[in-house]
């Protein structure tokens, strides 16, 4: 049973379902529309340092804007010789997923109708740096294993969170983009 | 052959594990020096060449670069390439031309510190010898990756050990999985049986047969390549692990690269990354794992052509040339459904290692490699021979053995003779 279908109070988690639910149907009809293609710009600033920024992208069949340009500097920690001036781009990643799984959650509730108070999670990624510092060839440099420890404060069984913590998984680009092969092409202009 | 012996314990001053190409040219050397020494083989000489290896092989290395310490090819064709066979025959009569002490037949159950030297426990008794050379060969394991495990058991798996000829494999799909010599020999002649192969490909060397109309094993040796030592070159550890070229010797002396087996209609995937649920996985990065090696591979010839320039060989030869780069699918295939059917069998064509079970001295680093260095193993009176890049890059080609069995045997007389050296002690 669902605990909130007694209370008067409407669900509200921030996310616009009704509209989600309309962009389902309308990009079904329209499949061109659904080809979307985002963008990151990058350049070097000195050392490790990145600065890269996120502006446009391309979707619904045009070229769009973010409300702005949002930046992010990536580097390295003092402990590799780096000056630290963001976070690592593996932090990145991690940043990725909780966003990409909590953004899932949040989404997932408000259809299913659960009012969630407070959601948090602490995502980790672990690493032999014997990998990208080319000590061991049969060590991978990227994470050998993630782990997503999240807290969820719903009106919602823990069995019904459990449900939302999975389906949001399922849903999650970031989540996929970690778990499986991407054909990537780097090229030189 | 007699009774097995179980009776009294047999000593010699060197006991050389296995009688391969690499066994017999140190047998030669200690020979030389009046080192009195015994073989121990397993099966018989040239075992592994015997019973390892499948039907079609022929060695890399063209007849006239195939020699043992003293004794060359004596055949008619100087620029082809033996089979299989033809090689067991040479190797045979170079065990019988030097009189090798061979005892076939025994196989090494173990090696162990003894007061003297060492104890090494046979089928056939037990040996001591104050000093141990290790040329059991460097392909004793296959290297099959931990996720081979994941396969379902109706998916048959097979290695180049055990691998003759593709009938043995099921009607079906073929993966092969590795892009070095073996891997795409293996997958042309499997696709050509009817079996469409998928050829997933990692880090690889890619190398013309023919250059400047001469073999790429006379370009290797005459630059000084195959001769640049353990020392020479910036990352050892790096430099054991390049997979060995993409080539085949064949009559016709015709080059064997991934745009080859495209032609053919092998499929090309990326290296492959693991097994999720029913589906084998393969990375995306098959575009850079080509392009790196054709960049390699233009550097490669751009040294080939500045040493022919230096040395005054462009007389009489070809011209320069540079090759076109390697196609890649523009979406290469990121997994494979096993469900399907599409798929019978996989060849793990990635690589072995050497087998030292039986080596119960403390010579291992943590991740089970011997301890080293140029083939001077981490314990007194040890040696090593015959491994990939052990002391120069030819290490591991026949005719690799002969500069490294006499730098060793150097060192182990000195070692006989009493004389305590670093194991860096160049010799």
């Amino acid at each position: 049973m669902n605990m909130h279908t007694d209370t008067a109070k409407p669900v509200d988690n921030g996310v616009n379902v009704e509209a989600l639910l309309g962009a389902r149907e309308a990009l079904t009809e329209a499949p061109e529309a659904a080809q979307f293609r985002w963008q990151a710009t990058s350049k070097w600033m000195r050392g490790t340092h990145t600065r890269s920024a996120c502006e446009g992208f391309f979707g619904l069949g045009e070229a769009q804007q973010h409300r702005t340009a949002f930046t992010f500097d990536t580097d390295h920690p003092e402990v590799f010789a780096s000056e630290d001036n963001g976070a690592t781009p593996v932090e990145m990643v991690l940043v990725g997923l909780a966003g990409c799984l909590t953004a899932g959650i949040a989404t997932v509730a408000q259809n299913r109708e659960i009012q969630l108070n407070s959601v948090t999670a602490v995502i980790e990624g672990s690493m032999d740096l014997a990998g990208i510092l080319g000590i061991d060839g049969d060590v991978r440099n990227g994470f050998d294993d993630v782990q997503v420890v999240f807290e969820v404060d719903a009106d919602a069984t823990p069995e019904e969170i459990e449900a939302l913590v999975a389906q949001s998984q399922k849903r999650s680009a970031v989540y996929d983009i970690i778990t499986n092969p991407t054909n990537v092409t780097v090229q030189v202009k | 052959m007699g009774a097995p012996r179980q009776s009294a314990d047999r000593s010699a001053s060197v006991v050389i594990i296995g009688a391969g190409h690499a066994g017999l040219a140190m047998s030669h050397c200690l020979s030389e020096r009046s080192i009195d020494h015994v073989l121990l083989e397993r099966g018989e000489v040239a075992n592994s060449w015997r019973r390892e290896r499948w039907d079609s092989l022929r060695l890399l290395t063209p007849n006239w670069l195939t020699r043992l310490p003293g004794f060359g090819y004596q055949g008619s064709d100087p620029d082809g390439f033996m089979r299989v066979p033809e090689l067991v025959d040479f190797i045979d009569t170079y065990a019988g031309r030097i009189q090798a002490p061979v005892e076939t037949g025994t196989t090494v159950q173990s090696v162990s510190p003894a007061s003297a030297g060492y104890r090494l426990e046979t089928d056939r008794g037990v040996w001591s010898a104050k000093a141990v050379v290790i040329a059991s060969g460097a392909f004793g394991l296959p290297n099959v990756p931990a996720a081979a495990r994941a396969l379902p058991p109706d998916i048959r798996q097979f290695t180049p050990g055990d691998y003759r000829r593709p009938e043995q494999l099921p009607d079906a799909g073929v993966l092969v999985v590795g892009a070095s010599a073996t891997g795409l020999q293996l997958a042309e002649e499997i696709h050509r049986s009817g079996r469409p192969v998928t050829l997933a490909v990692g880090e690889h060397v890619r190398m013309p047969r023919v250059y400047r109309g001469l073999d790429i094993q006379y370009w290797l040796k005459s630059t000084g390549l195959l001769d640049e030592t353990w020392r020479q070159v910036d990352d050892i550890v790096r430099a054991r692990r390049v997979p060995s070229p993409q080539l085949v010797g064949t009559p016709e002396r015709r080059s064997l690269d991934l745009n080859a087996l495209t032609d053919q209609g092998i499929t090309l995937v990326g290296r492959f990354a693991g097994v999720r649920g029913r589906k084998l996985q393969f990375s995306g990065g098959l575009k850079n794992h080509c392009r790196m090696a054709d960049l390699k591979q233009a550097r490669l010839l751009d040294t080939v052509d500045a040493h022919a320039e230096a040395a005054g060989l462009t007389l009489g030869i070809g011209a320069s040339e540079r090759f076109p780069g390697t196609r890649v699918p523009t979406a290469p295939k990121l997994d494979l459904d096993l469900g399907s059917g599409e798929i019978g069998s996989v060849l793990w064509a990635t690589g072995f290692r050497p087998d030292y079970r039986w080596l119960d001295v403390p010579v291992f680093d943590r991740r089970g490699r011997l301890r080293h260095e140029g083939g001077v193993v981490a314990a007194p009176g040890l040696y090593a021979l015959g491994h990939t890049f052990l002391r120069r890059r030819k290490s591991s080609f026949i005719h690799g053995a002969e500069d490294d069995a006499r730098d060793l045997a150097s060192h182990l007389a000195c070692y006989l003779a009493g004389s305590r050296m670093p194991l860096a002690e160049a010799v």
